[in-house]
């Protein structure tokens, strides 16, 4: 009788089915993350309204730094929801979410570029040559790149299974966004410990599963070999 | 030929040298602007040159300055200061004067004022964090409390040290910096006329997120070195520690002095944002106070930093 470790989660019946609309309810929502702090930037630059502060430009620049963080993270759940409630149709809105990330990193780092230093060549190359956290910020936003781009349904089928791997860099991209936020803080590190701490279940989650896995491989792959 | 003989009043006894100080801000402006408008530019090059100084430093609005704080005792969000303060009590309030002082005491805050004759002044205050304001204070300058005090000859620094109640100061429930906070000055750094005890802003008493009910203003140093709710002033020979720098000595030295040559690690000194504007403008050395420098001579200011 071989021994056979079971599988943490046996596969689930999808609970329910999304409606159609979904899809443009995520865009929708996405979008928003974007629009409402730059039209409050918007309103506090020309007609001083102090929604976001004394500081609107800084403040801007944060909350698009956090939601990048905040939607990979997005991206990271969906999996791991997946594989709890047997939801697979949810897997569809990872790519989805990983493009917003990538979208609103893009405005994170506009922001700063363009709002904040004003591209101010010769301060923003000081910047890139010289400070630790906005360099590895900017290796993470570039670590996205490739993935924004090979994101279409079309790259999907053409890298095959050479996807996923290429688009493991995610995790990449998570712990230079940490590091960056962790660097980019003065004293106070509660908020990116936070998201430290969610996105290291996030990876424990997926480790004990491949440790699962592979047990289970393994076990099943034993009486084979006895036979043989 | 008419060889003038030289005054043997100087002029800083005639005026205080923050008003001659601004006075010169003021030629420098007109300077300007007649160079602007194209002729007297050799006028322009004979005055004290003073990058910058042509700006009219409009007031930061009041809103901002008692919305927009650091203040870590009571949160270390911008806006937690304004928030968490309210209802802070500073009446009764007192302070400890003592160390290497020949009349150390303790006393009720109105005894520490009252003797006291109350300036208005308006100064730039440049934080740390490469953002600045435009601030009128009220206030006496602290070479007066130090010479009615008498240090003893020995004295070489002054610290002053906030209050420390984590129940009225619910930001000292978390160890982000070591309370309670303190700064010091070189003896020499606190008796510029430039430095002053300040007490009030536009015109009313301090509100708690600005460090009511007694704090300092060092107008040439980052925000950091002020002392806000001041409860100890201590003299002593050896330099004491300070906050900021026991908490991360790489990045905040004893010194902070304005400085746009000498990068904080982490971010540049050369700009900053006055709050209100969307442009950055350049940071000025001493944050435009250049009678200060003469309290730093022969020092290396980025060792010094």
């Amino acid at each position: 009788m071989p021994f056979t470790l079971p599988l943490p989660l046996p596969p689930r019946v999808a609970a329910f089915a999304p409606p159609k609309a979904t899809r443009w309810v995520v865009h929708v929502a996405c979008a928003l993350v974007v629009v409402i702090p730059a039209a409050m930037l918007a309103s506090d630059l020309i007609n001083n309204t102090r929604l976001l502060g004394s500081d609107p430009i800084k403040e801007t620049e944060h909350i698009f730094g956090e939601w990048t963080l905040r939607m990979l993270m997005l991206t990271l759940f969906v999996t791991p929801i997946r594989q709890l409630t047997g939801w697979n149709w949810i897997q569809k809105y990872r790519r989805i979410l990983g493009v917003w990330a990538f979208a609103i990193g893009c405005t994170h780092l506009l922001t700063w570029a363009a709002i904040d230093v004003q591209f101010d060549w010769p301060d923003t190359m000081a910047d890139l040559t010289k400070r630790w956290y906005i360099m590895i910020g900017m290796a993470g936003w570039l670590l996205m790149l490739p993935l924004a781009i090979t994101s279409t349904s079309g790259m999907v089928k053409r890298l095959g299974k050479k996807w996923v791997p290429l688009h493991n860099l995610i995790f990449v991209t998570v712990v230079l966004g940490c590091i960056h936020f962790f660097m980019a803080v003065k004293k106070d590190i509660e908020d990116p410990l936070i998201f430290a701490a969610f996105f290291a279940a996030l990876f424990a989650w997926r480790i004990w599963m491949a440790m699962r896995k592979r047990a289970a491989a393994a076990a099943s792959a034993l009486p084979r070999a006895r036979a043989a | 030929m008419l060889i003038r003989r030289p005054s043997d009043v100087l002029p800083s006894e005639i005026t205080p040298e923050a008003l001659y100080v601004n006075r010169r801000d003021f030629l420098g402006r007109a300077a300007g602007a007649v160079a602007a408008a194209g002729f007297g530019s050799g006028l322009a090059a004979a005055l004290p040159a003073k990058a910058g100084a042509q700006d009219d430093d409009p007031l930061t609005p009041y809103e901002d300055v008692t919305t927009y704080n650091n203040f870590y005792e009571f949160g270390t969000g911008k806006a937690d200061p304004a928030e968490t303060s309210k209802g802070f009590q500073t009446k009764p309030w007192s302070v400890k004067v003592e160390g290497l002082v020949k009349k150390p005491a303790e006393y009720q805050l109105e005894d520490f004022i009252k003797p006291h004759k109350l300036e208005d002044r308006t100064y730039r205050h440049r934080c740390v964090e490469a953002l600045s304001m435009v601030i009128p204070w009220q206030g006496f300058p602290m070479a007066d409390f130090i010479k009615r005090v008498e240090p003893l000859p020995s004295a070489k620094f002054i610290q002053f040290q906030t209050l420390l109640d984590p129940i009225r100061m619910p930001g000292q429930q978390r160890g982000v910096l070591p309370w309670p906070y303190v700064e010091a000055l070189r003896l020499d750094e606190a008796m510029h006329p430039l430095a002053m005890f300040g007490t009030g802003l536009y015109g009313k008493t301090l509100l708690p997120q600005n460090g009511a009910p007694l704090r300092t203003i060092i107008p040439w140093k980052y925000g950091f070195k002020a002392t806000k709710s001041i409860v100890r002033i201590t003299f002593s020979e050896k330099m004491p520690r300070t906050t900021w720098n026991v908490a991360n000595a790489g990045e905040y030295g004893f010194y902070a002095n304005v400085n746009p040559e000498v990068d904080h690690p982490r971010w540049t000194q050369s700009k900053e944002r006055r709050i209100g504007e969307f442009r950055r403008r350049a940071t000025l050395m001493f944050n435009g106070y250049p009678a200060v420098a003469s309290l730093y001579s022969g020092m290396d200011l980025r060792v010094n930093y």
